[in-house]
């Protein structure tokens, strides 16, 4: 359903700085993503029981060296926080190709082939948007043991749909549009307008579906480790790392506050981006 | 006759970008009908919303002098407008296919108004709207009141609407281009509808139309708008007679008139189309189509009187 | 509307249908549930006596038959921890899921609709602004931390709420505001976007030409179109937000259907895991038809000439 149309180009005042804003955390996220072996003060593996739930810079009583304190096992709390976003970053990534993928192929099918074809394409989504996600990824995780291989496929498998629907609607669009009727009338066949001419067009549109997927699965990943069910540990996974200091909240918000800003303000940035991209490709054919 | 509805130097403009409306003025008196025609987008629509205060927002609405029986109506608050609209003063647009809510039946959307601005009963209002509904000529006006706007034509929506405006009794009837999206045979139905209330009921009635035509049939008077401004303005048979502005001569030109024109014989065009004009213009809007313009058409324009009550604007004389 | 009610209907059962394959094949990916079930401990002939008890010596075939012709009467088998049967632990734990649903629902409606009403009223303006960047932080926020966050403040630090159990409608403050969260991006955005383009439209001019009140105008015209495809996205909200709730319950310990699958999930129960699934997703497709149905209230056009 397309609700309402906004010029394209580029955004201007405080939607170009939200833009600008989530492109520097999606970069600064890539960064750490990419280099956090190099980047990380410490290994983010070892104990040191020693040293445990020692308190980050701003509080009172922090220890130097370890800038945002450690963990309930004193391991270095911003090594961890930096290789889990490195994993964080490759499920967002990974699922989505995933996604991607199954439901592009579905959608373009559907709205592409139409009839019999596109019935089938949408009796698909019904039925996957009744799955309930949570629920059968922890029960598959449960049942095939946790990895994180695993756990891709399975996200990948459950995430498809918003792709499928946004790939459809606007292969619909498209298909009907005077120069894919010329490129018909030339002779080409289905295989080269679907390639030269309709994959082209709603690329734009998969695009910013693609960042809002990315940062779906990172909030999922988050939810399923932290229910025990996801990144097998000890990977510090953000969901995980705050799974684990949920017995010291009560004494040690902190804990939780960290890995939670941290998943928090790397999905709002990756939104503000594919808000941006979407204003700047002037698509607003929401699903 | 007294003057029903003053407009004297209204201006409109949409963010600074476009002048829509220069200075128009014009007067609709008691129970005639005034006819204001004119190209796409000359203005005509914008000055009949302006007098309305219907405008979108953006838009800039300014004028000498701008009052309904007597009222000032650029001082008016919000809510003394919205209780002269749909009351004293009614409007019907352009698409009736839209111009109705489609979630409403067209009983709940007629008694509402009457409930609105005179407090009648539910009872009351729906036997007015039955009424007007037969009044203009829609059979079985209890059936439709309970029907939806897509059960019906656009010819029916467009006879519901102006019955709609009729609720209250209105002083004013403002109809912008009210035949303009219906089929052929059902424009001359309603027109010929909208002639007899206004006479029946002495109506005052803006009529706003591209369609010489129709203002050869039903107006008294006539304003003839160009890129923002009224041009020419005269009681009809002397416009038709003697139109002085070139623009108006050359629309004249246009339509083929029975007995004045031979077959055969090309109908005239005016070439171009209407300029956007920006804030700040001078001169004469027409002075790249005219045939008859000189360097004196970029300064001011004076306004002519030929005969009484028929003015012009433009640097030819009267 | 017969005609597309009964559509609607036959994609219901074949979705049902669907799901309870798919939930079957996913409870018999692990191998061999009879070892799964008996236990680490238990020797060969445990094993044995198990496959023979829970009948998982017949065929695939027959088993998946006997499933589906017995889930049509409501009878999912019995749980192999609780020994119970699975309708009636469900039936046992599911108000209170619902109870946390519509909760979360309430809440979402009496936040978004007057903030989507407001943005698109006051539209590209500070007021704007400000809802939309509220629409972006709910849409980033992690349901499980936000829940955490909540029990910090309000249940520790102020002691306002109770921080876990289902004893009181207090219980259900906290759950609902997080589960509200998830939808209340979508629904703004949606009553805003809806609000805008139906401002704009020619009946809403025609509105102001009657001289109607600035009231009647937004809340009776102009919100009656916009509500149309909120309806639909709120009831898929609803729908996705029980399926959600499994997350919720285990934060604040609420013994709902969520809890109940996530306690099965943990201790290899699959009938109830199996049972759950597939009424989570009935509940979903029965939602979307009401859904349908009720855009046909509310926009007469869906209802034919």
């Amino acid at each position: 359903m397309s609700v309402a149309t906004v010029t394209a180009g580029p955004r201007r005042g405080w939607r170009s700085f939200a833009t600008w804003f989530g492109a520097a955390i999606v970069g600064i996220a890539s960064i750490c993503a990419l280099f956090a072996p190099w980047l990380v003060p410490y290994d983010p593996f070892a104990q040191d029981l020693g040293k445990r739930l020692l308190v980050p810079f701003w509080m009172e009583g922090h220890v130097p060296g370890h800038v945002l304190g450690t963990d309930q096992l004193g391991r270095d709390y911003l090594s961890r926080l930096i290789w889990g976003c490195r994993i964080s970053m490759l499920i967002g990534v990974t699922v989505t190709i995933v996604s991607g993928l199954i439901g592009i192929t579905l959608g373009v099918l559907g709205g592409f082939v139409g009839g019999r074809v596109d019935d089938a394409v949408l009796f698909a989504i019904t039925t996957r948007l009744s799955i309930p996600v949570v629920l059968v990824a922890l029960a598959v995780v449960a049942l095939l043991g946790s990895s994180m291989t695993l756990l891709v496929l399975i996200l990948g498998l459950l995430l498809w749909d918003r792709f499928a629907v946004v790939a459809r609607s606007t292969t619909m669009q498209v298909r009907h549009l005077d120069f894919v009727a010329a490129a018909w009338c030339a002779g080409c066949s289905r295989f080269r307008i679907l390639v030269r001419e309709v994959l082209p067009n709603i690329a734009s549109h998969l695009v910013v579906v693609a960042t809002l997927e990315v940062a779906l699965a990172i909030l999922l990943e988050a939810a399923l480790s932290f229910l025990g069910l996801g990144v097998p540990p000890p990977l510090p996974s953000w969901g995980l790392m705050i799974a684990e200091a949920k017995d010291y909240m009560f004494f040690s918000p902190w804990v939780i506050v960290i890995p939670g800003v941290a998943l928090f303000v790397l999905v709002l940035g990756i939104n503000l981006l594919g808000d941006g991209l979407r204003d700047m490709f002037g698509t607003r054919s929401d699903p | 006759m007294s003057t029903l509805l003053e407009v004297d130097r209204l201006e409109v403009s949409f963010g600074g970008r476009t002048a829509a409306v220069r200075g128009a003025s014009l007067a609709v008196e008691r129970g005639e009908t005034h006819c204001l025609v004119g190209e796409s987008g000359c203005g005509k629509s914008v000055t009949a919303l302006a007098v309305m205060n219907l405008l979108a927002r953006g838009a800039r609405r300014q004028a000498e002098r701008l009052a309904f029986e007597g009222q000032d109506l650029l001082g008016l608050s919000d809510s003394g407008m919205a209780r002269l609209r749909g009351n004293r003063m009614a409007m019907i647009f352009q698409e009736p296919m839209t111009s109705l809510n489609p979630a409403y039946t067209v009983g709940s959307q007629m008694t509402e108004v009457l409930r609105r601005h005179r407090g009648a009963s539910q009872r009351i209002a729906t036997d007015r709207a039955a009424d007007l509904l037969a009044r203009v000529g829609i059979t079985a006006p209890g059936l439709r009141l309970g029907q939806f706007p897509h059960q019906l034509s656009g010819g029916l929506r467009q006879r519901v609407m102006i019955a709609m405006a009729l609720m209250c009794e209105p002083r004013l009837l403002i109809a912008d281009e009210p035949t303009t999206a219906l089929d052929v045979t059902v424009q001359a139905q309603i027109l010929r509808l909208l002639a007899q209330l206004q006479r029946d009921l002495g109506l005052g009635m803006l009529l706003i139309t591209h369609d010489l035509g129709i203002v050869a049939r039903v107006a008294h008077r006539v304003s003839v708008m160009y890129a923002g401004e009224v041009v020419e303005s005269a009681a009809t048979a002397e416009l038709f007679a003697r139109p002085r502005h070139p623009y108006t001569q050359g629309l004249l030109r246009c339509v083929p008139v029975p007995g004045r024109i031979r077959r055969d014989e090309p109908l005239g065009s005016i070439p171009g189309t209407v300029p956007r004009v920006m804030p700040g213009f001078e001169g004469c809007a027409f002075r790249e189509r005219c045939d008859f313009a000189d360097e004196t058409c970029s300064g001011t324009i004076p306004r002519h009187a030929a005969g009484p009550a028929h003015e012009f604007l433009c640097r030819l004389p009267a | 509307m017969l005609q597309f009610l009964l559509r609607r209907l036959t994609v219901a059962v074949l979705v049902a249908v669907t799901v309870m394959t798919l939930a079957f094949v996913l409870t018999r990916l692990s191998g061999d549930l009879a070892i799964s079930i008996a236990g680490p401990n238990a020797t060969q002939a445990d094993v044995e006596v198990v496959r023979k008890a829970y009948g998982l010596d017949r065929p695939m075939v027959t088993q998946f038959l006997d499933w589906v012709g017995r889930a049509l009467t409501g009878d999912f088998g019995d749980s192999y921890f609780f020994k119970a049967p699975v309708s009636s632990l469900i039936a046992e734990r599911m108000p209170v899921t619902l109870t946390l649903g519509l909760t979360g629902l309430v809440i979402a409606l009496v936040v978004s609709l007057p903030l989507g009403i407001l943005a698109a009223v006051r539209e590209n303006t500070a007021l704007d602004r400000v809802v939309q960047l509220v629409a972006l932080i709910g849409q980033a926020m992690p349901s499980f931390w936000l829940g955490l966050l909540l029990m910090i403040t309000f249940g520790l630090q102020l002691g306002w709420l109770p921080i876990s159990g289902t004893g009181s409608w207090q219980n259900y403050v906290m759950p609902g505001i997080v589960l509200a969260f998830s939808a209340i991006p979508a629904l703004t955005r949606l009553t805003r976007a809806g609000m805008i383009q139906s401002m704009g439209s020619d009946y809403i001019r025609t509105a102001r030409a009657k001289g109607l009140s600035r009231a009647s105008i937004l809340l009776k015209h102009a919100l009656r179109n916009a509500a149309i495809p909120v309806v639909a996205i709120a009831a898929v909200q609803l729908g996705f937000m029980l399926g959600g709730s499994i997350v919720i319950e285990q934060v604040f310990a609420l013994h709902g259907v969520g809890f109940l699958a996530w306690e099965s999930i943990g201790k290899n129960d699959f009938p109830v895991v199996q049972a759950v699934v597939l009424v989570l997703a009935v509940i979903y497709v029965a939602l979307t038809t009401l859904a349908d149905l009720m855009n046909a209230v509310l926009d007469p056009r869906l209802r034919g000439p």
